[in-house]
């Protein structure tokens, strides 16, 4: 039983705006199955008293004062941008027409 | 078809819910440097975090997470020992990083709840999270019928406002509003605009965006107690919009079910300029944020110490600062109603501190001024004349220098920009004929040009007297004290009320 199903790398492609050929679609299905179960062995050797953890160091409350501190310039800020309009962003068509 | 509002209220009940977003007035942007200032040239205040350049790391703001713990205090929220933030993931280009930090199943503050007034009655909305995320860009859509994102052929972004912390308010579902569903809604984020204020958190000001709600709308019919599919209108940028939102929609949908058709949940725009709505997002366009604690930055653990001490130094809250001030200024519930819905209480309070009686404060700010504002379309806070100004007008009042016409001159004046109360005065020549032998003049010739009501009076008809004062008054151009000038007449024509 394999841990993640054809359909959901085909959501995630969509999610991720990937076109994927239904060939991709298999290949990583087969790529992802196997992290998703090397992933899963730690779960084998979590024990009760080990806590389910999302950060690796033991911090909390880690904060900046409130303090302003210099900008780029927009030059500076849109020098890698493929495309620049009116000093903004120009990015390509986000939706399509209205359904 | 829509139905009319009272037909969709007799066949159903409405349930609401309001998400409220403010963006915090911290000098700084939340996870990053970047100036917050609104309006700045596009893409100037923007550095490698908030551009999401690769390597760079956010670090969250203290006065952010601060100011949100208040704001959790002041809703009477409990506040989190521990949480995080969350990876919101989405595509849309108004975030370089491609996903928002935000936070999710652990909000920094839940269940709290305000009271707010709506025709004499309380009601208590509850709150169900306040939690911190970070704004987003402005896109500008170009090209297309409508602006709109749907059609464009491109779009371009300023990342001045990604990255400035926005706290968002949620409320729980809110039934029982019944025909009041509207004006509950509006008193709601009106009271919070208030709450925001007095916490000094945010500037709170929806023409610029800094604070935003969005209000969901769902019916049921009357006997149910089943909920119906809810929507969530958007783009309500005004709080007279938030109270004709909320009656539009209730109309819609009152008129779809009528039909027999189904609620979709979706999102819907608002617009200003029709007071409707129309369908936003598609279900093409149906959303997985796939939400994931944010490696990033590191749980948030307030200590329960700080925030016993930011509890013990909240100020005080607007709702308990108008009992306050009604019972300092002894005016009605009816009074302060009109008061709050007119913003006046601190031009009020202000024009009492510089020596004016409240009733007095209360009579011009509601009365000419409130009428002057109205005419001009603003707001009482900003015609241009001052507490202290309307405090120095009540002192001639009450000295007896001016009459209520003359004060209501001197108030336009000073409006027109000719100055203080005083040099108005002395411009335009306001003061009351004081002078009791140029009174006694203007009565001797009105008395003359009047001689059938002089005799009318003499003979016993006081009442005629009336039309003697309003000569009088006509003949001084509004400049003599009336009561003064009835004794006068009333004393030359030998008779005694």
């Amino acid at each position: 039983m394999s841990a993640i199903t054809r359909d959901e790398v085909a959501h995630l492609a969509r999610l991720s705006r990937l076109a994927l050929t239904d060939d991709e679609l298999d290949h990583y299905a087969t790529q992802l199955d196997a992290i998703i179960e090397s992933v899963a062995k730690v779960a084998e050797v979590a024990a009760e008293d080990v806590p389910p953890s999302s950060h690796a160091l033991p911090l909390t409350n880690v904060f900046r004062a409130d303090e302003v501190s210099p900008c780029l310039t927009p030059e500076q800020a849109l020098s890698g941008a493929p495309a620049v309009e009116d000093d903004r962003f120009r990015v390509p068509r986000i939706l399509g027409e209205e359904a | 078809m829509t139905m009319l509002y009272d037909e969709a209220l007799d066949r159903f009940e409405p349930v609401l819910g309001l998400e409220t977003h403010v963006e915090l007035g911290t000098r700084s942007k939340m996870f990053c440097g970047c100036k917050t200032t609104f309006g700045a040239p596009p893409n100037t205040q923007v550095c490698p975090t908030c551009l999401a350049f690769p390597g760079a790391l956010p670090v969250a703001n203290a006065k952010a997470i601060e100011s949100t713990i208040r704001i959790g205090l002041a809703l009477n929220c409990s506040i989190a020992e521990w949480c995080r933030f969350a990876r919101k993931n989405y595509f849309y280009p108004d975030m370089p990083k491609n996903y928002q930090i935000s936070q999710y199943d652990e909000p920094l503050c839940y269940d709290g709840y305000i009271d707010v007034e709506v025709n004499g009655e309380t009601v208590r909305i509850e709150i169900e999270r306040v939690h911190l995320e970070e704004d987003t860009g402005k896109s500008t859509h170009v090209g297309g019928a409508t602006g709109r994102i749907h059609g464009a052929d491109y779009s371009i972004v300023d990342y001045n406002r990604a990255g400035i912390p926005l706290v968002e308010i949620v409320t729980k579902p809110i039934p029982g509003t019944d025909r009041l569903a509207p004006e509950v809604a509006k008193a709601y984020v009106t009271e919070l605009r208030e709450i925001m204020r007095s916490l000094g958190v945010s500037d709170v000001r929806m023409e610029e965006g800094s604070l935003r709600c969005d209000v969901n709308v769902s019916l049921m019919p009357r006997g149910s107690s089943e909920w119906g599919t809810r929507t969530e209108t958007k783009n309500v940028n005004s709080l007279r919009s938030v109270e004709r939102a909320v009656r539009s929609e209730i109309e819609r949908q009152a008129g779809v079910l009528a039909e027999g058709g189904k609620i979709v949940q979706e999102t819907r725009h608002f617009h200003e300029d029709t007071g409707t709505t129309t369908s936003g997002r598609s279900k093409e366009e149906a959303q997985d944020y796939r939400y994931f604690p944010e490696p990033d930055l590191v749980p948030i653990a307030p200590d329960p110490a700080w925030v016993a001490e930011l509890k013990a130094a909240l100020p005080e809250l607007p709702s308990v600062r108008r009992k306050r001030l009604q019972a300092e200024w002894g005016l009605s519930d009816l009074d302060m109603q009109a008061m709050h819905n007119a913003d006046a209480f601190d031009l009020v309070e202000a024009t009492v501190a510089a020596g004016a009686p409240a009733a007095d404060a209360r009579k011009w700010w509601m009365g000419e001024l409130a009428r002057r504002a109205n005419e001009t379309g603003t707001s009482l806070a900003e015609l241009p004349i001052t507490p202290a100004q309307i405090a120095r007008v009540t002192e001639l009042v009450a000295s007896g220098a001016l009459n209520d016409k003359l004060a209501r001159e001197v108030l336009e004046g000073v409006l027109a920009g000719e100055g203080t109360p005083d040099e108005v005065v002395e411009k335009r020549g306001l003061q009351i004929v004081n002078d009791e032998g140029e009174l006694s003049a203007i009565i001797d010739q009105v008395l003359a040009d009047n001689a059938d009501a002089a005799d009318k009076v003499r003979s016993g008809k006081i009442a005629a007297a009336g039309a003697l004062v309003g000569g009088v008054m006509r003949a001084s151009k509004g400049k003599a004290d009336a009561a003064r000038a009835r004794q006068l007449i009333l004393e030359k024509l030998g008779v005694s009320e």
